[in-house]
């Protein structure tokens, strides 16, 4: 196993303590629930989305501290961004989570790559943008990461 | 005097590294370790007689069908049933469960008639009885619990009505380590006309149980939970009842002749055994019950219960540590909370440190929901477990607060 503080690096420990964009967002035209069935963890996340760009993005819900500070920084890098960035995005994501190859730029959302020394913990970091995913396709059901 | 480091070099995984620490597995109430008679038996099984049971002429299928069927003697002398055909084998406790369920229940039940659980249910003994309830209109009703893991006896009887046809109801509760009344809980439902259901599952490696003292009409408990194989448990039934019952499943072995216009059914206990079982797994667990009654039970329990007292007061010089479950009576379970720490970031940490324990719901969403808690942390002592592994767990919880909180 690689050193924990590969996972646990100072920025998720900050997020994690002190999550952005946490709490609920009025006049929200995006939402859906995400349920990590292994650990339990619940995350509702609300966007605003104008023209297909993402104005706004909160979430609630309780989590572990990967998946919390992974829907911290997933909001924060959301505003702004076209709708059609975001599956390139998550993509690219999945792939450095799981250890993978990726080609799109990550910028803060890298301080996540040491999750892939640590298989099990792949779902805590993907949750958020499972529920992203459902919430912009305007899924009926609560995703899981199962 | 009892030595766990004695017992210890049964277990070959134990002296295993895992991230360059010693193994410390608290992980037992998921499922405990094996000891080499449990390996041996079923190597030498498959080195010298391998066949498949019943009905086989040739030596290797009699020697293969006497050691199954004296795996079944093992468990009924085990269980202290007064009949070998009451010894029902099943891939495990959740198995043994549907089949009665899907079987004694579909004959027994109808719309307005009511099941009792309790408020600490493994999913095992709420599901299928939901499904049940589905099937044939029936309710689900719940012995609720105090703060502490206890149920709430006094509301038993007027949760016990005359539409109450079952209660399921665990012997050891897997998430909240608490030991249920089950003796009192059997005789309320008798005299109401109820039959029950104990979920033996997470009690058999550590209470002593008789059924013809226990007098419950079902038993169930899986195999790896009791130092022996996956795949393997036991459904126990009352003669009378499990004759009356239908099948589970169709196949071979649990018929005594087939033509295309009928099919007999086989005595019991075959009539519920359909297709060839999992020989290997029920000589394992055989053998297991073996080891387990030369270790004692009762030396068992107390060992474990030393660990389980150690760790509960350890935890009291732990700020932010709450224990979730402190009923009186609690076997092998220390499941806990830590302040502003997930159970599923203890875990991992836990682990960096070689200590195995479980995060989660443990199959007990309900007991989760009513603690207002989406998981716990969870060690889990078995007979191997050491006063010094009890320390390397406290010292690993230490060392995630450091990591966690500074």
């Amino acid at each position: 196993m690689s050193d924990l503080r590969d996972l646990y690096q100072e920025v998720i420990f900050d997020h994690n303590r002190h999550p952005r964009n946490f709490g609920p967002l009025p006049g929200a035209n995006r939402h859906a629930d995400g349920f990590n069935a292994l650990c339990g963890d619940k995350l509702s996340l609300n966007l605003k989305v104008e023209d297909g760009i993402i104005q706004e993005a909160r979430f609630e819900g309780s989590g572990c501290a990967i998946s919390t500070a992974s829907a911290s920084l997933m909001t924060e890098a959301l505003k702004g961004r076209h709708e059609a960035e975001v599956a390139e995005l998550f993509e690219g994501f999945y792939h450095m989570v799981k250890g993978e190859p990726y080609t799109v730029e990550m910028g803060k959302l890298a301080v996540l790559a040491g999750v892939s020394e640590f298989p099990a913990r792949v779902k805590c970091a993907t949750l958020a943008w499972h529920t992203l995913n459902a919430a912009l396709h305007q899924a009926d059901q609560p995703v899981s990461t199962e | 005097m009892f030595d766990p480091h004695l017992w210890r070099r049964q277990f070959p995984i134990l002296e295993r590294k895992v991230h360059g620490k010693p193994l410390v597995y608290l992980d037992n109430a998921a499922t405990t370790q094996k000891p080499l008679a449990v390996l041996d038996a079923e190597r030498y099984y498959f080195e010298h007689f391998n066949a498949n049971i019943h009905r086989g002429v040739h030596a290797l299928s009699q020697e293969a069908s006497e050691a199954f069927e004296g795996a079944r003697e093992k468990v009924r002398a085990f269980l202290g049933a007064a009949h070998v055909e009451e010894i029902i084998f099943t891939r495990g406790a959740t198995e043994a469960i549907n089949l009665v369920a899907q079987t004694w229940g579909r004959t027994h039940l109808e719309a307005g008639d009511e099941i009792l659980i309790s408020a600490m249910e493994h999913h095992a003994n709420i599901v299928p009885w939901q499904m049940l309830c589905e099937m044939t209109g029936a309710r689900l009703k719940v012995i609720p619990m105090d703060e502490r893991g206890v149920l709430l006896m006094d509301q038993v009887d007027h949760l016990l009505t005359a539409r109450t046809r079952l209660v399921g109801i665990t012997l050891v509760s897997n998430a909240l380590g608490t030991v249920n009344p089950v003796v009192e809980i059997i005789r309320k439902a008798h005299a109401a006309g109820a039959r029950v259901l104990v979920d033996g599952a997470q009690a058999v490696a550590h209470v002593a149980v008789d059924m013809v003292a226990l007098g419950c009409d079902f038993f169930v408990f899986s195999g790896h939970k009791l130092y022996g194989p996956t795949g393997i448990g036991v459904l126990y039934g009352k003669k009378d009842l499990l004759t009356a019952m239908p099948p589970y499943q169709g196949g071979g072995d649990m018929i005594l002749q087939v033509t295309f216009e009928k099919t007999t059914y086989n005595q019991i206990p075959y009539k519920f055994e359909a297709g060839t079982p999992h020989i290997s797994g029920a000589i394992g667990l055989g053998a297991a019950i073996d080891f387990v009654r030369s270790v004692g039970l009762e030396n068992i329990a107390a060992h474990e219960d030393r660990l389980l007292q150690e760790a509960t007061e350890r935890a009291q010089r732990v700020n932010g540590l709450r224990i979730i479950g402190t009923a009186p009576g609690k076997a092998s379970i220390f499941s806990f909370v830590l302040e502003g720490i997930h159970p599923h970031d203890i875990g991992t940490i836990l682990d960096s440190e070689g200590v195995a324990i479980r995060s989660g719901h443990h199959c007990a969403m309900p007991v989760m929901d009513y603690f207002h808690l989406p998981a716990t942390a969870r060690a889990s002592f078995a007979l191997y477990n050491t006063l010094e592994e009890v320390e390397s767990l406290f010292q690993a919880i230490e060392r995630v607060q450091k990591l966690f909180l500074n």
